[in-house]
């Protein structure tokens, strides 16, 4: 019994450290924001804008939106150093294919749909696969179920890059701890 | 070649400045197609889709401008614009398909929160 | 150096542009809905990825290089998630893709 409520006190706390980490993270990510959009430095105007911080905060903190999707540092900076410069490859491949079949004097489309598999664990996860498919032209998520997702693809060879699932593994590798 | 260095060792930032030209009058022909397909789009998403190329558009010209000007101050202007075209066409969809503003229950095709 | 510079702002800007283009008139070309959202990808992509690129060489590095980068990953997180609204949408209304899933090049534009 008592074991049981202190496990759920334990898990409160933990509930609330986590929390608190989030609404941490989301603060500074504010704060900078705001110094590097407004470039003054006098005392009043920095004042300004720690209480908007904080109010942005605070309406955050009503809606109930400040989890691990609204300020992801569990992901760290390896998004942007392991995982952009290969989306940015693909971009780039991607992008001189589609540009072949648009400019061509006669479209050679070959349109098709195709569902992939997304096997990240999280949400946050599913949506950067998704949001990965979609950005490399040639491919557009149309719509998602549990863990699957439906895409429309304007070409075969878009279609099987999507289907051998390099990028659902890379962003199962990035959300890995 | 030659022609290419005397021109960037006499006045680089004109020189420059062509590029510029040349950047936002590719970007301006890009809009007039937008708006084309948004004249012609048979259905409402061809024109939702074009308007947010548009949008896309409008950030892209109002930072090639920005620098045009050396008044980089407009890219402040950029990103509130490319705010604004985000949430408006969120918007726009949101109303084409339920008819009001109002907040969905079930949605067809997301994924539960748990 | 100056020189290099030069070349690399106009290179970019210049295939940011072709980039861009090349998506109006995939917009304006495309026979049906579905396929018109890829010719918006490549402009929202590549076009304005190598044009901030170049406009990335014009300044010195200075707080207008971090306000570029800023719009830069603004747009590229925000381009595909409306166009995946606006895809979804669309199938939720009933609109259904025109596919030559088993027909290799007889489409008739």
């Amino acid at each position: 019994m008592l074991s049981d409520h202190q496990k759920f006190k334990n898990q409160v706390i933990d509930d609330h450290l986590k929390s608190m980490k989030y609404s941490f993270t989301l603060f500074i990510a504010l704060l900078a924001s705001w110094l590097l959009w407004s470039g003054h430095f006098e005392p009043f105007i920095l004042l300004l804008g720690l209480f908007s911080c904080i109010f942005s905060l605070w309406i955050c903190h009503r809606m109930k939106i400040v989890d691990e999707e609204s300020a992801p540092i569990q992901l760290g900076i390896r998004p942007f150093t392991h995982y952009a410069p290969w989306l940015i490859k693909e971009i780039f491949k991607s992008n001189i294919e589609v540009t072949k079949i648009v400019l061509a004097p006669k479209l050679k489309l070959q349109r098709n749909m195709i569902e992939v598999g997304a096997n990240p664990k999280t949400e946050l996860g599913r949506v950067i696969l998704a949001n990965s498919i979609t950005l490399t032209p040639g491919t557009v998520s149309v719509g998602m179920e549990k863990d699957r997702i439906l895409v429309h693809a304007l070409s075969f060879e878009g279609a099987e890059e999507d289907l051998s699932g390099d990028m659902d593994r890379r962003v199962c590798r990035l959300e890995g701890k | 070649m030659d022609l290419l260095l005397a021109a960037t060792e006499t006045n680089d930032s004109l020189f420059n400045d062509y590029a510029l030209v040349v950047t936002s009058v590719a970007i301006l022909v890009t809009m007039i197609l937008a708006l084309i397909r948004a004249m012609l789009g048979p259905t409402v998403f061809d024109r939702v889709l074009a308007l947010n190329m548009f949008g896309t558009k409008t950030v892209l010209l109002i930072c090639v401008i920005g620098f045009l000007t050396n008044r980089t101050d407009f890219l402040d202007l950029a990103l509130l614009y490319s705010l604004m075209n985000f949430i408006g066409m969120v918007a726009l969809l949101r109303f084409s398909e339920y008819g009001s503003f109002r907040e969905e229950g079930a949605e067809i095709g997301s994924s539960a929160k748990s | 150096m100056m020189v290099l510079i030069s070349i690399l702002t106009w290179l970019l800007l210049l295939s940011g542009s072709f980039f861009a283009v090349v998506g109006g008139i995939g917009i304006v070309r495309l026979p049906e809905f579905f396929s018109r959202l890829h010719g918006g990808g490549i402009t929202d992509t590549l076009g304005a990825g190598l044009i901030i690129a170049g406009l990335l060489f014009q300044g010195e590095l200075s707080l207008v290089t971090v306000k570029l980068l800023m719009i830069l990953f603004f747009l590229m997180v925000t381009s595909p998630t409306s166009c995946h609204a606006l895809a979804r949408s669309a199938m939720t209304q009933g609109f259904k893709p025109v596919l030559e899933v088993d027909t290799l090049d007889s489409n008739k534009n």
